[in-house]
């Protein structure tokens, strides 16, 4: 990825910023211009916390180029608490111990890096939660 | 808006053409379509692709295909939509006949894969997806398609192998069809032995990607006493959309755009589901074969690995999916797939179909062709023309 292309997505990357609708406070992530609930397009920016449970998931043995050297790596679905459902990768588990439903939480780790002189890139995966949910 | 009809069909072998650039493989369909439709001009050329600007290094194929065809100077265009090119393309000619705008249109879904290296491939074909949110974080299509797999087997407590009876129908299929890539069947061992891609998803669950073209040419139904061709119907042929990445839907095992492209083309044609007797499906990943027929209607949620297991789809079955041998048997040449399902559901109606895989005195088709995982659906229903 071009870093002008990772540089514009690095709150979302890094903080999971998406939005939420003024009008009727409907969650959104990534992003979105209009709001899929009451078409309002009064949009404000939104943190999201980063907890959320594991909706679906795979393990990725035959990769695209860029993730070739990674495999294999888990990927998921996961519904963040506030609504929305991301995908993300998995770190920090084994594939026979996720369960769907399993309680996760945000973490930045290496996505890639692009080849031995390029970039690397860092972005959210989801972990099994440690901390206590206050 | 006048009704329509396909009055001449076209293909290349779904192969590995390392021989034909990838004008040549459309310019082969779509001359043969019009010698099947004895034809020597057409008004207007769509051209279905996904991938030619990614892979071939070359985009503008309307004109160039045109051109290549002998036909430089007509209208012509690319039309975009995935996996779903080929019949968005269709799609588009139809619409130019039906507005009556254009007399003869012709439509060719045109795709070359295989001369690519396999991960560079799988990049180009990751770009269906969600670029920002999916692809570029590491998802294939295989994974994506996994993670819908996965929550399909959670939610009906199925087991990985109920999914094997869809590769095993289009592999004993694709053996009669002399086009399809694969002649081999496959058994129940093999799918358990076969490699995973992205887990639950193997590689019997994964259509091949191959080189090929398809093409029809269609006319206003009202003209075709004045063609040689053979007329099949077009009934209905109806796009819908759903949203692009898969997490933006709160349903991942409901197809949206399937149900509305479905349901549509249903209305539009007057019949109802149980009167389909034969499909040709989607299975660029069996849980695609699946969630295709549940959320077409012709089954309930949760039922399509029972019906299939109970041999509902097979050839000698109550409804036949997949005549042809499907995306798996007879390979999926990525934006060509789309009229080769049409292709092989005209062949069915007209009664030309090799006689093992010929489904008895078919009225009714359907052909559904799926973009992405479900953002770009067509369905297509074709209707015999009893004289
Ligand atoms: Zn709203």
């Amino acid at each position: 990825m071009d870093i002008p292309r990772y540089w514009r997505l690095r709150e979302q990357r890094y903080k999971l910023q998406g939005n939420v609708c003024a009008e009727c406070k409907a969650y959104n992530f990534p992003p979105r211009p209009v709001c899929l609930q009451c078409k309002s397009k009064n949009m404000q920016p939104y943190q999201f916390k980063g907890n959320g449970t594991i909706y679906s998931y795979s393990t990725v043995y035959q990769a695209p180029d860029a993730f070739n050297k990674q495999v294999p790596y888990l990927v998921a679905l996961i519904d963040l608490d506030e609504g929305p459902r991301i995908t993300a990768r998995l770190t920090d588990i084994l594939d026979n111990k996720i369960e769907i439903g399993m309680p996760v939480e945000m973490v930045i780790r290496k996505i890639y890096e692009d080849g031995d002189n390029g970039p690397i890139q860092y972005g959210y995966m989801f972990r099994p939660l440690l901390k206590k949910k206050e | 808006m006048r009704k329509v009809a396909i009055i001449g069909i076209g293909q290349t072998p779904v192969r590995e053409h390392w021989d034909y650039p990838i004008r040549y493989l459309g310019v082969q369909a779509l001359l043969a379509a019009m010698q099947d439709a004895r034809v020597d001009t057409i008004g207007g050329l769509f051209v279905g692709n996904m991938l030619s600007g990614a892979l071939s290094e070359q985009e503008h194929l309307g004109a160039l295909i045109a051109d290549y065809a002998g036909f430089s100077g007509i209208e012509a265009v690319k039309v975009e939509a995935a996996c779903a090119s080929g019949a968005a393309a269709m799609r588009m000619a139809l619409m130019a006949v039906a507005s009556g705008r254009m007399e003869v249109a012709a439509a060719i879904g045109v795709e070359k894969l295989t001369e690519y290296s396999g991960k560079f491939s799988t990049a180009a074909l990751a770009t269906a997806a969600d670029a920002d949110y999916e692809a570029s974080i590491g998802l294939s299509f295989a994974a994506i398609n996994a993670l819908m797999m996965r929550r399909y087997m959670h939610e009906y407590k199925v087991n990985k192998e109920d999914f094997a009876i869809f590769p095993i129908i289009a592999h004993a299929n694709a053996v009669h069809n002399p086009n399809a890539m694969f002649h081999h069947t496959i058994n129940r061992e093999d799918y358990a032995r076969a490699k995973m891609i992205a887990d639950p998803i193997n590689l019997m669950d994964s259509s091949p990607i191959a080189d090929g073209a398809a093409a029809v040419i269609i006319v206003p139904m009202d003209k075709i006493k004045k063609y040689a061709g053979k007329a099949v119907r077009v009934a209905a042929c109806e796009l819908a959309t759903d949203t692009v990445g898969l997490d933006s839907r709160e349903d991942a095992l409901l197809l949206k755009g399937v149900q509305k492209s479905a349901s549509k083309a249903l209305k539009i044609a007057g019949i109802e589901a149980k009167q389909i007797q034969l499909m040709e499906l989607h299975d660029a990943f069996s849980i695609m074969s699946v969630l295709s027929l549940e959320n077409s209607g012709f089954c309930q949620p949760g039922r399509a690995l029972f019906a299939a297991n109970d041999g509902k789809y097979s050839i000698d079955g109550e409804m036949p999916v997949c005549t042809f041998g499907g995306l798996k048997g007879r390979g999926h040449p990525v934006g060509a797939s789309g009229l080769y399902q049409i292709v092989e559901a005209v062949q069915q109606v007209r009664g030309d179909a090799p006689a093992p895989i010929q489904v008895e005195d078919v009225e009714w088709a359907m052909a559904q062709n799926i973009g992405g995982s479900g953002a770009t659906v067509i369905t297509t229903i074709l209707n015999r023309i009893n004289e």
